[in-house]
């Protein structure tokens, strides 16, 4: 069992745990990730690894409650214990050279930008990084963020901090201006990666997305993972998860991610009926009449 | 006197219109009556060639004998001395071309069903016997063993049976491997394997889980840091094979690895009771000939799709077992031989929608003597379905390679070792699908037993 030693709510969706995991703090890197598994009826879910600690053996992770399992990770508070934490997974992230970068991220895609941007930031390069949240109050790691780079943009979709707009106009704002990046990096949505990847390319400048598709073992086995890169199939969990944004198939990798939308729904429904059993309970037990 | 009767005592199995729609075991196994009037078809031969035909030697003559005298412990035992997982054998070994094919009953009439005689004894002391966990005084010596499937825990056994200190390290979250998330429910049981895991572990090895050798450790680590004696690498076959044609990503395209497991281990055909879903259109071909293809066609099939397997050469050609193949048969998956998929296409959303073949005959024999199959041409035609599993073998899994360097390979990836499992690094020994490619458990097995004796041999 791998207990979870800390919780932080981030948001209203986003969520931060660490857990102990020695085996995965010793060896993890920037770009890595980790698979879970709540119970014995459980998915193996990917998540990228947002930090670690190799003296106290542990990993943090942070997660969206978007599906059936993040939803019900969210229920487990510290003290409790995942079933399964295996890692770390996929190949580093490649950042040796990179002197000018800029990192982006949105929405979740900010919590696995952030190690990203600190290991670029800590290496010496000087580091842009973008972040963009839908409003103000979904800001997070503020921060962190902060101290990660060398200049740091906050958007929001409405404008709610005084900043209004998406990631890419900000960044279209500094290659307009001229800014050389050696490399962009792209960490979120798979939209907003996309658009990123179209925004750099007429400018020539390298684009390394991290991608997260539907997968199984991590391993090397089941193939769940396939992206097409260049006309080849890759796998993410043994070539990346980092990727040339310029070279993937983006309409084929947003298809699949989509693969499960009713299944996920159907899961969903499943939680639903658990919340209301356990609603059912404590009223029983408050009311007593 | 023993029973001259020409033919196996019959298999008793569900029906196949029930159990096409179940995932229960096909073949239920003999009662004891048949158990031993099947044991009287075997002549005891003294040269007994039945032993030479079986990869891991069990001495086939005498735990027959046993269970002809009704000492069902005893043939267990013999069995056990030489087979770390006989209910395993008993089910998934292909019999009929190793110690079946060289049985004297074979000459005229049917061989010895030995097969399922190994299953009777294992299944008898699973349930009713004594599973002794005895082993010989401790060494000291320690070894690590690099994945959970059939090699590596044949060699574990063996380590641990010779006194050594074992440890298994798995990737995934549970023990077994291929046993576990390749072999379907409805061949080879889960709780099944899970048992004769039991056993292996109550002979002292350790068995971690969740540990994937090759990112959370490295084969020089566990030699330098953990001080291990030796390293048995069964790492098993790794990233699946896909054909390379048009549409392999579509959404409703699986590797036959991908379908298995998903349905398997993480148990997807109870879902939304187990929470990883599978999605299995009401038509769906299986691309490949082997014993995976016809376990993905009858999973398929039991989820209730009307299933064509689509293989390239003829029937003939087909590395499956037969029986694998009667069995899919009689449970009405379709067979469309000399057919091979060129491109698969979708609908709007990135979904299956068909898969176009084209007709194949055979040409002359190539290396291997097996007749090559040719296009027809102008013979391309559409096959409507809404899944595709591809089943057409692994590629080795590049982890242990990649952070191995000094480890030799072959130019296709596999692991290089000498007969017995000797790898050209000092204390690293391998077997398994690792080293040959995609083969089978019982190959697996011998490999893993080989390695344990080569270990043995090395370090005294």
């Amino acid at each position: 069992m791998f207990p979870i030693v800390k919780k932080r709510v981030l948001n209203p969706t986003v969520t931060l745990m660490e857990v102990e995991a020695p085996l995965v703090a010793r060896k993890a890197l920037p770009g890595q990730f980790i698979i879970f598994r709540i119970d014995e009826e459980g998915e193996r879910i990917p998540l990228t690894i947002a930090g670690y600690d190799r003296v106290k053996g542990t990993v943090t992770i942070i997660f969206q409650k978007v599906g059936y399992t993040t939803e019900k990770l969210d229920t487990l508070n510290e003290g409790d214990a995942l079933l399964d934490f295996v890692g770390p997974l996929g190949e580093p992230s490649h950042t040796e050279g990179v002197k000018r970068a800029a990192v982006i991220g949105g929405g979740l895609g900010v919590a696995i930008a952030y190690p990203q941007a600190k290991a670029l930031h800590e290496a010496g390069c000087k580091v842009d990084l973008i972040v963009g949240f839908r409003n103000e109050d979904l800001i997070i790691l503020k921060d962190e963020l902060t101290a990660a780079c060398t200049e740091l943009t906050v958007m929001t979709d409405d404008g709610s901090n005084g900043n209004k707009g998406f990631v890419t106009q900000a960044l279209q704002q500094k290659l307009e201006a001229g800014e050389k990046y050696d490399e962009v990096i792209a960490i979120g949505p798979l939209p907003m990666m996309k658009a990123v990847c179209d925004l750099t390319k007429p400018y020539g400048t390298k684009t390394i997305v991290s991608m997260n598709p539907i997968m199984i073992d991590g391993t090397g086995m089941c193939g769940g993972c396939r992206v097409t890169v260049g006309g080849v199939t890759k796998f993410a969990c043994v070539d990346g998860p980092d990727f040339d944004g310029h070279e993937i198939d983006w309409d084929e990798a947003i298809a699949r991610s989509r693969m499960f939308r009713p299944e996920e729904a159907q899961a969903k429904e499943k939680l639903k009926h658990v919340c209301r059993r356990e609603q059912m309970a404590d009223a029983a037990m408050k009311g007593g009449n | 006197m023993p029973n001259m009767s020409l033919t196996k005592n019959p298999m008793p199995e569900q029906e196949p219109s029930i159990r096409a729609a179940n995932f229960k075991e096909v073949a239920l196994g003999y009662t004891t009556e048949i158990a031993k009037t099947e044991a009287d078809r075997c002549l005891n031969c003294k040269h007994a060639p039945c032993v030479k035909g079986c990869p891991v030697n069990v001495p086939i003559p005498s735990f027959i004998k046993k269970i002809k005298e009704g000492d069902f412990q005893a043939a267990y035992e013999i069995i056990r001395t030489q087979n770390g997982l006989p209910a395993i054998c008993g089910r998934v070994c292909p019999q009929e071309t190793q110690c079946e094919s060289k049985c004297v009953r074979g000459i005229k009439g049917e061989p010895v069903g030995i097969g399922r005689l190994e299953r009777f004894a294992a299944d008898w002391a699973m349930n009713e016997g004594k599973i002794s966990a005895e082993t010989a005084p401790k060494t000291g010596k320690r070894a690590a063993v690099v994945g959970s499937g059939p090699a590596g825990l044949t060699c574990a056994a063996d380590l641990a049976r010779a006194g050594w200190d074992v440890t298994v390290y798995e990737a995934l979250h549970t023990a077994g491997g291929v046993l576990m998330y390749g072999i379907p429910e409805f061949r080879l049981p889960n709780t099944l394997v899970q048992k004769e895991i039991d056993n292996i572990r109550a002979l002292g090895v350790k068995i971690v889980t969740n540990a994937v050798v090759g990112r959370a450790m490295t084969i020089d680590e566990l030699l330098n840091d953990d001080k291990f004696d030796a390293v048995f690498v069964g790492s098993g076959a790794g990233l699946p094979n896909f054909q390379k044609i048009p549409g392999e990503s579509l959404c409703g395209v699986y590797s036959a690895n991908e379908f298995l497991t998903r349905i398997n281990l993480m148990k997807a055909y109870t879902f939304p009771q187990a929470d990883t879903p599978i999605k299995v259109g009401s038509r769906v071909a299986v691309v490949g000939g082997g014993n995976v293809a016809m376990d993905a066609a009858r999973c398929a099939k039991r989820l209730g799709a009307d299933v064509y397997i689509v293989y390239r050469r003829s029937e003939a050609e087909m590395p499956a077992r037969a029986e694998e193949v009667h069995h899919a048969k009689e449970e009405g998956i379709n067979f469309l031989m000399l057919n091979n998929p060129v491109a698969i296409k979708g609908d709007e959303n990135g979904f299956v929608s068909a898969m176009t073949c084209v007709k194949m005959e055979l040409g002359e024999p190539d290396a291997k003597g097996r007749r090559r199959p040719v296009a027809i041409k102008g013979s391309e035609y559409d096959l409507p379905v809404e899944t595709v599993i591809v089943a057409i073998g692994n590629s080795p899994n590049p982890l242990i390679k990649k952070t191995t360097p000094d480890l030799p390979t072959e130019t296709w990836g596999g692991i290089t070792t000498d007969d017995m499992g000797r790898c050209g690094k000092l204390h690293v020994y391998a077997g398994g699908d690792a080293v040959t490619g995609a083969a089978t458990v019982i190959l697996a097995m011998g490999a893993g037993k080989k390695a344990a004796a080569a270990i043995l041999e090395d370090h005294p």
